[in-house]
């Protein structure tokens, strides 16, 4: 990381420990998606939602963060010849599409399909897209990991430290959402039970 | 304007504080609607129990 950034560079404490786990959150989304449609488990859906859902609040962290850091560094919010921060828009933007695809259809089973289908298509889009991003020729974007020059052991212990932090929370909260989704669907079923009339809004989550 | 109230620290303190508190701001907000919905379905259990019919078997115990 650049020494030279200042204090500055504390903002990239928190701004590449979540691009980092969002983008393993995108690919987890994926996996669970495998899962599903090996399975037909409904329980995996569940959880790729829950793992794209809160990928995508990390996302758009990411993407203020990195455009406050820029401000900062480069003068400018956004620089649109820089090949890391537009293929990470691209990723962000693309499971932006992920709910309203999940909205649009209305059969429960044919939504979990679906969206378990966008969701390994999508999660397999993530690592070939930094993989293009890693091989591009220019870019002015800092490398934070392949290049220990730019890390000093200090910096490095302070990154991996908040690097872990930063997906213990991924996972507390990916806990806590899916607690919250399966007494919800416990809910609904109970007042099925008992003949009572369901009236929830309308959500994309998984049923 | 944190740097302008301390001298002693540096510049570009006020995007640093800025990146952090958006963050803080990102979690305060998702922690509080996962709470209201959580605090949502506590009254949903309360007024389904409500609905169960009271049979008297919780009252009677193991006698």
């Amino acid at each position: 990381m650049d020494s030279d950034q200042g204090f500055m560079q504390k903002i990239f404490y928190l701004h590449v420990p979540m691009a980092i786990v969002s983008l393993l959150g995108f690919v987890l989304g994926g996996v669970f998606g495998i899962l599903h449609l090996r399975g037909n488990d409904r329980s995996h859906d569940l959880r790729s939602y829950v793992a794209i859902h809160l990928s995508l609040i990390l996302g758009a962290g990411t993407l203020v963060t990195g455009s406050i850091w820029a401000r900062a560094s480069w003068g400018h919010w956004w620089v649109w010849d820089e090949p890391t921060l537009v293929s990470y828009l691209i990723v962000f933007l693309l499971y932006c599409c992920y709910q309203p695809l999940r909205f649009a259809i209305e059969d429960p089973e044919r939504q979990a399909r679906y969206a378990s289908v966008f969701a390994i298509t999508a999660g397999a889009f993530v690592p070939l897209n930094f993989l293009a991003v890693r091989l591009a020729q220019a870019y002015t974007h800092p490398r934070v990991l392949g290049a220990t020059d730019n890390l000093p052991p200090r910096m490095a212990l302070a990154f991996y430290v908040s690097l872990l932090a930063m997906a213990l929370l991924y996972a507390t909260l990916w806990r806590m959402e899916m607690a919250a989704k399966v007494t919800r669907s416990r809910l609904r079923a109970l007042r099925r039970r008992l003949g009572d009339e369901v009236v929830l809004g309308r959500s994309a989550a998984p049923r | 304007m944190i740097a302008a109230v301390n001298p002693a620290l540096p510049d570009n303190t006020g995007y640093v504080a800025a990146a952090y508190l958006v963050f803080l701001a990102l979690v305060v907000v998702y922690v509080a609607i996962m709470a209201a919905r959580i605090s949502r379905m506590e009254e949903e259990v309360l007024r389904l129990d409500r609905l169960v019919p009271d049979d008297g078997d919780e009252d009677r115990g193991d006698e």
